[in-house]
């Protein structure tokens, strides 16, 4: 990528799993122009904003829902806070699941 | 309204891209920085990624080219046919008047 040395490219195919589905409705949700709330340039801004590291060890839609994140609080949509205690609310109730 | 930045290159204009590595969310590769190649068309203009990428409104649109490049030109051992090329998309404020290719 972007002219750096590689190996072959091997095309495999798979099957999307449920939270991927919905990262991608989630960004055409946020992205619909009734909305405007995260735009294309600001995912890819946010996606190089990885670090190399972080960007190879990631799969693509973890990278998709890290991007929308980060985007949502630059703008002030949502806040660390609100995030931090969804996260610990959600971890609760799965864990009571199990 | 505001009105996109006036093209200044035509097609068949020969341009050097800007050799330069800002910050940010810049969508010139860089393997083609600093490289010579020919005006193909204009595509028309568009709002600045640069600026969409945070969140503002990237006007006066920009004025959009695709650029063709010979591919010897772009990897110094490129191993094809001389006369294989590459098409780059690059916004206007990417491009100079042509230069001396480094």
């Amino acid at each position: 990528m972007g002219g750096l040395a590689a190996g072959t490219v091997e095309p495999t195919e798979h099957d999307y799993a449920l939270w991927e589905k919905r990262v991608d409705a989630l960004m055409m949700l946020l992205s619909h122009k009734d909305r405007r709330l995260v735009s294309t340039d600001e995912l890819r801004r946010n996606i190089e904003s990885l670090g190399a590291e972080a960007y190879d060890s990631m799969t693509y839609y973890e990278r998709w829902i890290h991007a929308i994140t980060q985007t949502l609080i630059q703008r002030g949509v949502i806040t660390v806070d609100e995030l931090g205690r969804k996260i610990e609310t959600i971890r609760v109730r799965e864990a009571q699941r199990d | 309204m505001i009105e996109p930045t006036v093209a200044r290159f035509h097609t068949g204009d020969t341009v050097t891209v800007r050799e330069a590595y800002p910050i940010g969310h810049v969508r010139t590769p860089f393997y083609i920085r600093g490289k010579r190649g020919v005006i193909e068309r204009l595509c028309g203009a568009f709002a600045n990624p640069e600026e969409l990428a945070y969140a503002r409104p990237g006007l006066p649109a920009q004025p959009l080219y695709r650029v063709r490049f010979l591919q010897r030109d772009v990897w110094p051992d490129y191993a094809g046919q001389p006369g294989d090329v590459v098409e780059v998309e690059i916004y206007q404020h990417w491009l100079e008047p042509e230069e001396p290719q480094r």
